[in-house]
């Protein structure tokens, strides 16, 4: 199992695995259903040109996250 | 006995507690691995060109470098082709409804009809609704289409994404971008668009602030008002070009004012903790030009004309009315207008414009029209059928200087939202305190800096 790290801490067009989600309450619920299921393949596309919020691929839609709520998934970089 | 349980108990629970995080990620899981396997049987990617096309668009529209010029520059893209757009057939329709207007005063001639009941009539309801019409359908036939090809584009989620952090600054939501783009369209519309923010605190600062977001009620009424003072006072390729740039300006500065109002409101009132924020960008689409037209045109011109027209027919025979009806040798309007005349004039405006904004509370749309009719009742002026009488009855009848426009302009873009989005603010929160704050937000925001620009312009001796 390769370094555990957090979504917003990856720069863009890293590719990493979905590990754990941490968050609580509403949060989590919202970025389960965005389909951050542990497993899951994610991309990062690219950052706002003030820096945040951080734009990812999931599942094939392009999300946008804050990043304080990105580095509330933890990863694992792929490849 | 029941006291040894209590502990027993509180076991139970937190293992449950922890049970149920697990049992909703199991069934979220579960829901995934199934939707994968059904969209692997059935779901076919021919190319990943599509893709690449979306990501080499949103290399340049959300660059670190094009992002924010592009972005104003399609705003003044659009204000540009609106004003120029605007100009001419504005003044067609003025011409051709005045000339209606003669014909009508003849045909009241013609059949010996009472003098007042011509004026409330011809005098007082078609004329104004002659002015709404000239007024504000050309902006609106070019402005709404304009706005409608952008929306379908999939441009605005984009805006939003280039600007979250500056509303993560203010401590408000990202998706607050979204509701002030539809707040062009209608403040109504925006409030009512305020439901996609989930958390209520987040949800009550875009509420309070949407109607920083110029309408297009008020958009006629800013272009009109940039057209008449800077189409007669700089060279005609220049004025346009200015003209671009103010009303772009005053957006700026209505965003500008909606970011400070919702940071101080975050840090006061509705202190909180930021909840969570997830943007879909979508994938561009070619929008189809026929639906964006019918649309634009059905749905939201035709709609805001004629919510404008019902209001303006009563206003305009009241107003005449007011003009008309004499108390001790002064009309009630002028009357009215003298009360307000000094509060106004501490706010760089004068009494009948602070007046027609009072009258214009059903819809911001009659402010402008509102205005002409006070003072063309008062006055012998009959002829106003381009841009430059206009400007002479402003600056020569009524002594409009560049200030008073813009101090016009400002309290336009700051003050109690329209009646029909003050109805749907309490809908939507049912609550008359926020309701309230709704209208006196912004009232005191405008002004404060109506006051402000007009004392400092005239201690530094500028007009």
């Amino acid at each position: 199992m390769s370094a555990t790290t957090t979504l917003n801490c990856l720069s863009n067009g890293s590719f990493a695995l979905v590990k754990e989600v941490v968050a609580e309450g509403l949060t989590r619920r919202r970025l389960l259903d965005l389909g951050l299921v542990p497993g899951t393949k994610v991309e990062v596309i690219r950052r706002s040109p003030a820096g945040d919020p951080i734009a990812f691929n999931i599942r094939g839609a392009v999300i946008a996250l804050r990043r304080d709520v990105a580095g509330q998934v933890l990863v694992s970089p792929w490849k | 006995m029941q006291k040894s349980l209590i502990p027993l108990l509180e076991d139970a629970q937190e293992i449950a507690g922890l049970r149920r995080n697990q049992l909703q990620d199991n069934i979220v899981a579960s829901i995934y691995s199934t939707a994968e396997q059904i969209a692997g049987e059935v779901v076919s990617h021919t190319s990943p060109k599509r893709q690449d096309l979306d990501r080499q668009i949103d290399n340049i529209l959300t660059s670190p470098i094009w992002g924010f010029p592009i972005m104003f520059g399609v705003l003044a893209v659009v204000f540009w082709v609106t004003i120029v757009g605007a100009n001419i057939p504005s003044n067609l329709l003025a011409t051709g409804l005045f000339w209606i207007e003669e014909r009508l005063t003849d045909l009241f001639m013609a059949l010996n009809a009472p003098g007042w009941l011509h004026g409330f009539l011809v005098l007082g309801v078609y004329r104004s609704l002659a002015w709404v019409v000239s007024v504000m359908l050309p902006p609106m036939a070019i402005f709404f289409p304009l706005f409608t090809l952008l929306e379908d584009l999939g441009y605005l989620p984009r805006v939003a994404f280039n600007l979250d952090r500056f509303f993560k600054k203010a401590g408000a939501h990202g998706k607050q971008a979204l509701t002030m783009s539809m707040g062009f369209g209608c403040n109504a519309a925006g409030i009512i668009a305020c439901r996609i923010i989930e958390s209520p605190r987040e949800r009550l600062i875009a509420t309070l602030t949407n109607n920083f977001v110029p309408c297009n009620g008020r958009f006629p009424t800013l272009i009109a008002l940039v057209s008449i003072f800077i189409a007669g006072s700089v060279s005609l390729s220049l004025s346009s070009f200015i003209a671009t740039l103010t009303v772009a300006g005053l957006v700026v500065f209505g965003i500008t004012v909606t970011l400070a109002i919702s940071w101080l409101l975050s840090i006061t009132i509705l202190r909180g903790e930021l909840s969570s924020f997830a943007l879909e960008l979508p994938p561009y689409r070619r929008p189809l030009l026929g639906q964006v037209l019918v649309r634009s045109v059905l749905d939201r011109t035709i709609f805001v004309l004629s919510r404008a027209v019902v209001i303006a027919a009563p206003a305009g025979g009241l107003i005449w009315i007011l003009a008309n009806t004499t108390v001790d040798g002064a009309s009630l309007l002028s009357t009215l207008a003298g009360w307000l005349d000094t509060p106004a004039k501490f706010m760089g405006l004068d009494g009948f414009i602070l007046l027609a904004f009072i009258l214009g509370l059903p819809a911001n749309e009659i402010v402008l029209p509102i205005l002409l009719m006070s003072y063309v009742c008062g006055g012998a002026m009959t002829e106003l059928a381009s841009l430059a009488d206009l400007r002479h009855l402003l600056v020569e009848q009524h002594g409009w200087t560049w200030l008073t426009a813009l101090c016009t302009m400002i309290f336009s873009l700051c003050h109690w939202p329209c009646g029909t989005t003050l109805l749907t603010i309490q809908r939507e929160q049912r609550s008359r305190r926020w309701t309230l704050l709704a209208a006196l937000i912004p009232t005191a925001v405008g002004v404060v800096v109506c006051v402000f620009i007009n004392n400092l312009v005239r201690l530094l001796d500028l007009v």
